[in-house]
């Protein structure tokens, strides 16, 4: 099926420059094809290069090496023919929905007679008939993402770029919109030649594209690529559906060559204080143990079965699971959580036993943790100010993720209670109010 | 239901950023100014020659008023009209440029520190001298002036808005490959709308007080009077005509009256349609006006072809393609030019520093500047004291209307109304008080310097009454909080954000009042208060150029001080601890 090819990347490179001076990578040389009928998905993580790797081909951003050639040509700018969807919708609130759907063919000229009975065959298709005069804020999230489709459509782009488009919606109301995406696409109607995709929902991207590629962390690369030649309407239930799902979880969890330094030290501690911390609350961490401890697990669960049944996206899920990993508390392979002895004892103790055991494993496993409370024992008054760790974790990451783990490691170190945090004054101390 | 008050509280100087104490750009700032106004008094000391401005005498009669009334709003929109054109090409350089706004910005935060009224000192003469013989360079001085009073925070706002655009919506024009023209006006301009027409229309409440003082003004020999309500009150206070005030004031009421439900309601409605983010159950305000014009077949027939030519010129500006589109990222930037644009800002900076610095060696003695520097203390003092006796008043009232959203409702307008009075209207009254009664002019001239600038915190304490949140209020109230603990721990800590943008907005204008509030006079007797105000006042009366610029530097001083080391701090605390979201 798939024709002539619109898009070629090759070794498609980005970098930023970190204070220090050094760069830092967030895509690692890529290549990727696109030709005309074709849905393409780009799963991965946050911070995987996906998305940057979607505003290479858009046109948004620069590559730092290689290239993106559109119809045989590079791309210096946006250029006509790729419309892009947001995942924030991005609609102007000062315009009404038709002026919206309207307003890319306004950049292009087009005469307003011709406009007009255009953004309406748009708007028709879409299924927004009746809100022509509604301004987004009227509109639920899933009207409002119609009228991102509608304004990206309008301009009979040659390729559609979808940055995580339903992944603002709630979940009845993304099927809904993802199924009525696919009957148009797949019976032809969209003015359009091929589709790349964005998220980071597994079934998703099984669900929607003809081909899957799967993309890696530190730094973002593409780690495997996945045909996927089920006939549409796709069953999610579908043993052949479930074993595809199943064998990307297999791949997400699976532990890194040993080549791999940097993408070890996010996974693991014991590498110094560079590791990166996500932004995770410890009722999450704990109600993680706690479910997999509980039956029907008994402390050994599936991924994408436990991410079904805490209502999980893997962008939520795997962040949870590495930390329980990262501190013995559970070991994470095969597309399987399984706690470990501590991980049980963590998930079983009430809520002082609880502190005490993630104190000691905050302590032992997170070396930041660690230091900042050596730190604290070291100096007399027992008081440090947070410029101290922050200067320090800046030498290591982007401001950006520093202020993150900086945050992260506050609110786990108040929790385990070992050293305490004045915000006001921006100091560590040993001393909780009494 | 209040939030006809401010769409975005900010105050009208800068005190967001981090930045505190004073950098490199900010030193270059203020020489590159200070060079500035040097150079515009240097011109008015030499062209100070008397012009010969036609001063018709100025008719006391009440039916006269309508004309002058109307002759004072003209000017005021003629210099609204200047403003917005400023802040458009100001603001989207400095926030387009990235070594544009390294000075831009400190200009910007500077020029807003230069009391108004010393201003018109400075330029008044040389402006006349552009059309000798003209009541058009006098217009022109007038309409300068008013402008001053005007510019500055509107191209902050706009300013700030360029720079907070979300990432999202710049993608998607850039993604739907608008021109610059394009994104100007569908994006730029309605993102920054309802900050920006806020911040015109507390301008123009502001601006007020200053058409009044600079339509009457004597620098030296030059007698500036330009038909207007200020120039009528002029007249009034040279004759002790206590009627004629009197028609003054409730014309002056009626005008801002007018303002008010004609301009400022429409408008700021208005622009609740570009208003971005959160949803807002409750229904915005529908001014009477609003529905007139929005009903009116008749403005639909005079804008329909008007917006038929802009759409068109959006529509041909893809011939002008976007010059940023795909520019490379900017952490990929030539540090050599940075530091050929840093050697060049130090340079004129230098050069400008130098030429003041010479001028002020040839001028003064060290005891002038001295002697100005103390006499800056007691104006300080003034405003300190009255901003916190204000606050003492208002915050209570200002919480208890608040927290009543009928009466709220009733007193807002108000207030807002009080706000935008020119208070020197009133001074006459107080002064022939202060005379009559044979006054001490150091303790009682002083409140004059808050009578108009106190409603500034009254309406934005009633504002920021009005948004607490209802669970907190219900949480306060299930609390069973009373007494001193309800005003520590819910009262002031909820509306401390919003006084302080009141507190700061009343600061400065209190410092532009001084200039008139510190010396004034009744018929032919004089009163001074001891103080920088009275020391420019005097000095522009006299026709003494470098004392009145020595005056407005020390003015500045002082006003940036007190900005940087007392309400940024205080500002930051607000926006990191009392900030309700």
């Amino acid at each position: 099926m798939p024709g002539e090819q619109v898009l070629a990347v090759r070794g498609a490179k980005k970098s930023f420059r970190r204070p220090s001076g050094d760069p830092l990578v967030v895509l690692e040389s890529v290549d990727l094809t696109l030709r005309e009928g074709e849905l393409v998905g780009l799963l991965g993580r946050s911070g995987s290069g996906k998305s940057t790797l979607l505003r290479l081909i858009a046109g948004l951003s620069k590559p730092n090496g290689g290239s993106v050639e559109y119809l045989g040509k590079t791309v210096e700018g946006p250029p006509p023919g790729i419309a892009m969807v947001f995942q924030s919708f991005a609609l102007f609130p000062w315009l009404t929905v038709l002026d919206n759907v309207e307003v890319g063919l306004e950049a292009m000229g087009v005469a307003p007679a011709e406009m007009r009975s255009r953004a309406l065959r748009a708007i028709d298709m879409i299924g927004l008939d009746g809100y022509e005069s509604a301004f987004p804020r009227e509109l639920s999230g899933g009207m409002r993402q119609r009228v991102g489709f509608a304004r990206a459509v309008v301009t009979h782009p040659n390729i559609l770029l979808m940055d995580e488009p339903f992944s603002a919606l709630d979940v009845l109301t993304a099927e809904t919109l993802r199924t009525d995406f696919l009957d148009l696409w797949s019976e032809g109607q969209l003015p359009i030649k091929a589709v790349i995709l964005v998220t980071h929902n597994i079934e998703e991207a099984v669900q929607m594209c003809d081909r899957i590629l799967l993309f890696a962390s530190n730094p973002g690369r593409i780690m495997l690529e996945l045909k996927i030649d089920l006939p549409h309407p796709r069953n999610r239930q579908d043993p052949a559906f479930r074993a595809l799902v199943e064998r990307i979880y297999v791949a997400m969890t699976a532990r890194p060559a040993a080549a791999g330094a940097p993408s070890r030290a996010e996974r693991f501690a014991g590498s110094g204080i560079s590791t990166l911390l996500p932004r995770l609350s410890t009722n999450l961490i704990s109600g993680m143990a706690e479910a997999v401890a509980q039956p029907p697990y008994n402390g050994r669960a599936d991924l994408p079965e436990i991410a079904k049944h805490l209502q999980l996206e893997i962008d939520e899920l795997f962040p949870v699971a590495e930390t329980l990993q990262m501190l013995r508390f559970a070991e994470v392979e095969g597309g399987d959580i399984r706690l470990t002895d501590a991980g049980k004892r963590f998930a079983e103790s009430e809520i002082t036993g609880k502190k005490r055991l993630f104190a000691q494993h905050l302590l032992a496993y997170l070396p930041i943790a660690a230091h900042i409370r050596r730190v604290l024992d070291e100096r007399p008054n027992h008081d440090a100010p947070r410029s101290r760790f922050s200067d320090e974790l800046e030498d290591h990451m982007s401001p950006e993720a520093a202020e993150t783990t900086l945050r992260t490691v506050i609110n786990w170190g108040r929790f385990a209670e070992i050293f305490a945090y004045d915000d006001d004054e921006q100091r560590f101390t040993l001393e909780n109010p009494s | 239901m209040l939030r006809q008050s401010s769409p975005v509280a900010a105050p009208p100087v800068s005190v967001g950023g981090a930045r505190r104490g004073l950098n490199f750009y900010d030193i270059v700032a203020a020489a590159l100014i200070l060079a500035w106004l040097l150079a515009f008094a240097d011109s008015s000391r030499h062209m100070a020659a008397p012009l010969a401005v036609e001063n018709q005498p100025i008719s006391l009669s009440p039916w006269a008023l309508p004309l002058d009334a109307l002759r004072s709003t003209m000017r005021m929109l003629a210099a609204m009209v200047a403003s917005l054109v400023f802040t458009f090409v100001f603001a989207s350089l400095a926030a387009k440029s990235r070594r544009a706004e390294t000075i831009l910005v400190p200009m910007l935060d500077i020029l807003q520190s230069v009391p108004v009224l010393g201003f018109i000192s400075v330029t008044v003469t040389a402006f006349m001298a552009l059309a000798p013989g003209h009541a058009l360079g006098a217009e022109l001085a007038a309409i300068f002036a008013i402008f001053t009073s005007q510019a500055w925070n509107m191209a902050f706002s706009f300013y700030q808005s360029l720079k907070t655009i979300p990432e999202d919506l710049k993608e998607a024009s850039r993604s739907l490959r608008f021109s610059a023209w394009m994104r100007f006006w569908r994006l730029e301009v309605p993102f920054a709308a309802p900050a920006l027409i806020w911040n015109m229309m507390m301008s123009m409440s502001g601006g007020w007080f200053f058409v009044v003082a600079c339509e009457a003004i004597s620098v030296g020999s030059t007698n500036l009077q330009l038909p207007g309500i200020g120039s009528y009150i002029a007249a009034a206070v040279a004759q002790r005509d206590l009627t004629a005030i009197l028609w003054a004031i409730g014309m002056m009421l009626v005008v801002i009256l007018a303002y008010d439900q004609l301009l400022f309601r429409p408008l700021v409605a208005w622009s609740y349609r570009f208003r971005f983010g959160e949803e807002d159950e409750s229904a915005p305000p529908r001014p009477w006006m609003l529905d007139v014009l929005s009903r009116s077949t008749l403005v639909d027939i005079v804008t329909a072809p008007v917006i038929r030519f802009f759409d068109a010129s959006l529509r041909r500006s893809r011939l002008a393609p976007d010059r940023s589109v795909g520019q490379p990222d900017p952490d990929y930037r030539t540090p050599l030019g940075d530091r050929i644009w840093n050697a060049g800002l130090a340079a004129v900076g230098l050069a400008g520093a130098v030429y003041f610095a010479f001028y002020v060696h040839r001028v003064f003695p060290t005891g002038e500047i001295g002697q100005a520097f103390l006499l800056g203390l007691p104006t300080l003092a003034r405003v300190l004291v009255l901003i916190a006796v204000a606050s003492l008043i208002w915050v209570p009232v200002g919480i208890y209307v608040g927290l009543r959203p009928n009466l709220a409702a009733a007193v807002q307008p108000v207030a807002q109304m009080l706000a935008a009075f020119p208070a020197n209207l009133v001074f006459p009254v107080a002064v022939s008080a202060i005379v009559a009664l044979n006054l001490n002019a150091d303790v009682w001239l002083s409140p004059l310097m808050v009578l108009g600038t106190q409603w500034y915190i009254l309406f934005n304490v009633i504002a920021g009454a009005a948004a607490i949140p209802r669970e907190l209020k219900d949480a306060s109230g299930n609390l069973r909080l009373k007494g001193w603990l309800w005003w520590r721990t819910f009262a002031l800590p909820s509306v401390f954000p919003y006084y302080l943008t009141g507190a700061i907005t009343a600061s400065g204008g209190s410092w532009n009042a001084a200039i008139v509030a510190e010396w004034v006079s009744w018929g032919d007797k004089h009163l001074a208060a001891h103080g920088i105000g009275a020391y420019i006042a005097e000095a522009t009366q006299e026709g003494a150029m470098d004392r009145v610029l020595l005056g407005i530097v020390v003015m500045i001083v002082y006003v940036i001080a007190l900005n940087r080391l007392l309400w940024r701090p205080l500002y930051a605390l607000a926006e990191r601890k009392y900030r309700i979201n």
